[in-house]
């Protein structure tokens, strides 16, 4: 079954088989870049490979990747860089591993973000999901394992998911190659502004903090009116979040 | 952009920080559980009447049960290094053939013929080269072995399950239980298991395992615990009985080294770094079946084939020094025989002797290459017949010449335990020095990382002798 899946999609019209090539470490010039963030072990290696034909060693433990990897590939002459980070839960916290995937979020300014989800443990890995939309704009949420997803029988609704979270979903299975083609697609139509996202913002905030939060938003846009994320600065402020401040003062986010 | 106006945002944020209160972070992390349960309800649909993990539940009750857990994990760890000493054998001495005995004399023959001086005859062919092809032959089989048998056993999703298992001697010892972890990484190579302990969030804590990672035995000593238990251990007991024998020799040593692990976490954590243990959380990935083919093509691409290019790049050089050292003289005594010597004295206090200290100092940068130093470094000194003459490195082509040889250099079985044990307990190959000194950043630790395990090394065969001599002799 899944063998014609993977037939069908990779000559379907929509994905242009021949306008892609895997580029592996060759990260020279590139047009795009793209970030490769999500849980531990939820396969951003896998996708990683996957993508740049590179082939990284992939261990079933959380932290296998504690550095970033690059790799690229290149899809209708467009080059993409992908940076596969460590996984991470949240971006609330400073271990060393979590710090390199969000300062890459934050100041790398990826041109798309691919967030890797366990499509089985969707709940608990929405947790990271909701925190990287309020950093970015342009992302691609990866529903990958969906072997695994599909064994236990549970079964994910792409499209009421998509949105709600207002960024396109792409069910993979990416130790199969399987979804691959299409999220090739999904990155560059992001990329390239095709795809427009609405992404969710965090809505359960207490009045108080919303208050505050809007307030110090405000002043931060007036003063960098390029800011797309001046909300999640507002929210690590308000934490007294020293390493922010500083950033803030060194101008990295201008 | 005005520095003012930044120092406006962050007063600001200062004076809502104290309007909102203690809670915020709680708040705001509620919040965003709330968000993603109500996303999930809407788009995820779950059938609980088929399944749901059941069966690796059943699976990690019976290897993290407390009865359970430990013997199973000695068992896998058994069979691996079983299937490792049994496995290489043969391919070893097919590749010492080709290497050693074919190819070294058609390239002395080559140089022969178009005239090479001795000299450089020697230095590249019966220095470099030699060091190179028993290395390859020596290393190339077992690793061949055990990093794809290891990678098939990380891609299961083993690894978090001895973590589980050994999170509470962890806990006990003042160390983190991610530990487990980089530890099992070392019995890969010491300079992975250092870069590995980048998941352990607490700085202390980091710096315990990164001390303490070169008590798991690495892959460049496997080969030296192995052929030293066969040829020794394994003699002691009846034919039938020496392979178990020297399995449990071998394996008893990479015991002990966990012993030390624990230990040597503990004093630190009781002492120089103290502080309270973190807590953190493990998942325990699902099982997975390995993709057995591709695991087995990125294991010897990206582990074998790397480790081994390295072993290559330490043994070109270690192969040129000794050379050099046995066949430079001063007097009439080479470098080499002089160093030996004059470190016969400190040897014998340890149940060790000079040519072994001697191969230590030279084979700092790489564990590999022991054997095969103390081998040609023993002929040079008793003289005996067996190997090719001085400073050239040889594989003999059966254990028993090297057990002869070893004997002839006045090996006894103590002499052999001691070896064993010095081979887990001295300084890191530099490699990982290098390597310790760039994740701590630190000249201190780096010291303390290298220093400590050659001390303790000292002082564990400097008692195993005394009591040996005492109660055997």
């Amino acid at each position: 079954m899944s063998d014609k899946a993977n037939n069908a999609c990779d000559t379907c019209s929509h994905f242009n088989a021949d306008g892609l090539k895997k580029l592996g470490v060759n990260t020279d010039s590139f047009d795009f870049v793209v970030a490769l963030a999500g849980n531990p072990n939820t396969g951003k290696s896998t996708v990683f490979n996957a993508l740049t034909g590179l082939r990284q060693h992939t261990g079933n433990w959380p932290g296998k990747t504690v550095v970033r990897a690059e790799g690229a590939f290149e899809y209708n002459s467009q080059k993409y860089k992908l940076v596969d980070l460590p996984g991470t839960y949240s971006l609330l916290s400073t271990s060393q591993d979590e710090e390199v995937a969000r300062n890459f979020i934050l100041f790398g300014k990826p041109d798309v973000t691919v967030i890797v989800v366990d499509a089985s443990r969707l709940e608990r890995n929405l947790n990271l999901v909701l925190q990287i939309l309020e950093i970015t704009d342009k992302a691609v949420l990866c529903l990958n394992l969906m072997d695994e997803a599909k064994r236990n029988n549970i079964e994910i609704d792409e499209r009421t998911l998509a949105r709600d979270l207002g960024i396109p979903v792409v069910p993979t299975s990416a130790r199969f190659n399987e979804g691959i083609p299409d999220l090739i697609q999904t990155i560059s139509e992001v990329a390239s502004g095709k795809i427009i996202c609405k992404p969710h913002r965090i809505k359960n905030v207490p009045v108080n903090i919303q208050k505050a939060v809007d307030t110090l938003s405000e002043e931060i846009e007036n003063q960098y009116p390029n800011l797309s994320n001046s909300r999640w600065i507002a929210f690590r402020l308000l934490e007294g979040d020293n390493k922010i401040i500083k950033a803030l003062k060194a101008g990295e986010f201008v | 952009m005005a520095d003012s106006s930044i120092d406006k945002i962050i007063d600001l944020s200062k004076d809502l920080r104290w309007q909102i209160g203690d809670d915020f972070h709680d708040n705001l992390a509620e919040g965003i559980y709330a968000d993603a349960s109500e996303i999930a309800t809407s788009s995820v649909r779950i059938d609980n009447q088929n399944n749901q993990f059941r069966l690796d539940r059943k699976i990690d009750k019976i290897v993290t049960s407390k009865t359970w857990g430990f013997p199973i994990m000695f068992l896998i760890l058994g069979v691996i290094l079983w299937l490792t000493i049994e496995g290489a054998n043969y391919p070893s001495a097919m590749l010492a053939d080709l290497l050693l005995g074919n190819l070294h004399p058609f390239l002395k023959g080559l140089a022969a013929s178009i005239g090479m001086p001795w000299w450089l005859d020697g230095f590249l062919i019966d220095g470099v080269y030699l060091a190179v092809a028993w290395v390859i032959a020596v290393m190339l089989p077992p690793m061949a072995i055990f990093f794809p048998m290891f990678t098939l056993l990380e891609d299961f999703g083993y690894l978090p399950r001895v973590a589980f298992n050994m999170d509470e001697l962890f806990r006990k010892s003042g160390a983190h239980g991610k530990q487990a972890l980089t530890m099992s990484m070392g019995f890969g190579c010491n300079a992975a298991g250092v870069v590995a302990t980048r998941i352990i969030d607490s700085p202390r804590e980091r710096l315990i395992a990164i001390i303490t990672n070169n008590f798991s035995l690495c892959n460049g000593r496997w080969p030296t615990q192995i052929l030293i238990a066969t040829i020794f251990i394994g003699a002691v007991v009846p034919a039938s009985f020496s392979g178990i024998a020297s399995l449990s020799a071998v394996i008893g040593i990479a015991v002990l080294g966990i012993f030390f692990m624990f230990l040597v976490s503990w004093s630190l954590s009781k002492t120089v770094l103290k502080g309270e243990v973190s807590t953190f959380n493990l998942e325990l990935p699902p099982y997975r079946p390995p993709r057995f083919w591709k695991t087995i093509y990125t294991s010897l691409i990206d582990r074998t084939l790397i480790v081994l290019w390295r072993a290559i790049l330490f043994a070109a050089p270690a192969g040129a020094v000794i050379w050099l050292i046995s066949n430079i003289y001063i007097g009439n005594e080479s470098i080499a025989a002089w160093t030996i010597n004059s470190l016969d004295g400190f040897g014998f206090l340890l149940g060790l002797n000079g040519v072994i200290l001697l191969a230590y100092i030279v084979a700092i940068p790489a564990n590999e290459i022991v054997i095969p130093t103390i081998l040609m470094l023993t002929v040079l000194v008793t003289g005996i017949s067996g190997g090719e003459g001085a400073g050239v490195m040889f594989e003999l082509d059966s254990i028993n010449a090297t057990s002869d040889i070893l004997k002839a250099g006045g090996w006894t079985l103590l002499t052999a335990i001691n070896l064993m044990l010095f081979s887990l307990l001295h300084n890191p190959c530099s490699t990982t020095i290098y390597t310790i000194y760039k994740e701590t950043k630190s000249l201190k630790w780096t010291v303390v990382a290298s220093i400590l395990p050659v001390i303790m090394g000292f002082v564990v065969t400097f008692l195993v002798a005394q009591v040996w001599r005492i109660f055997v002799n």
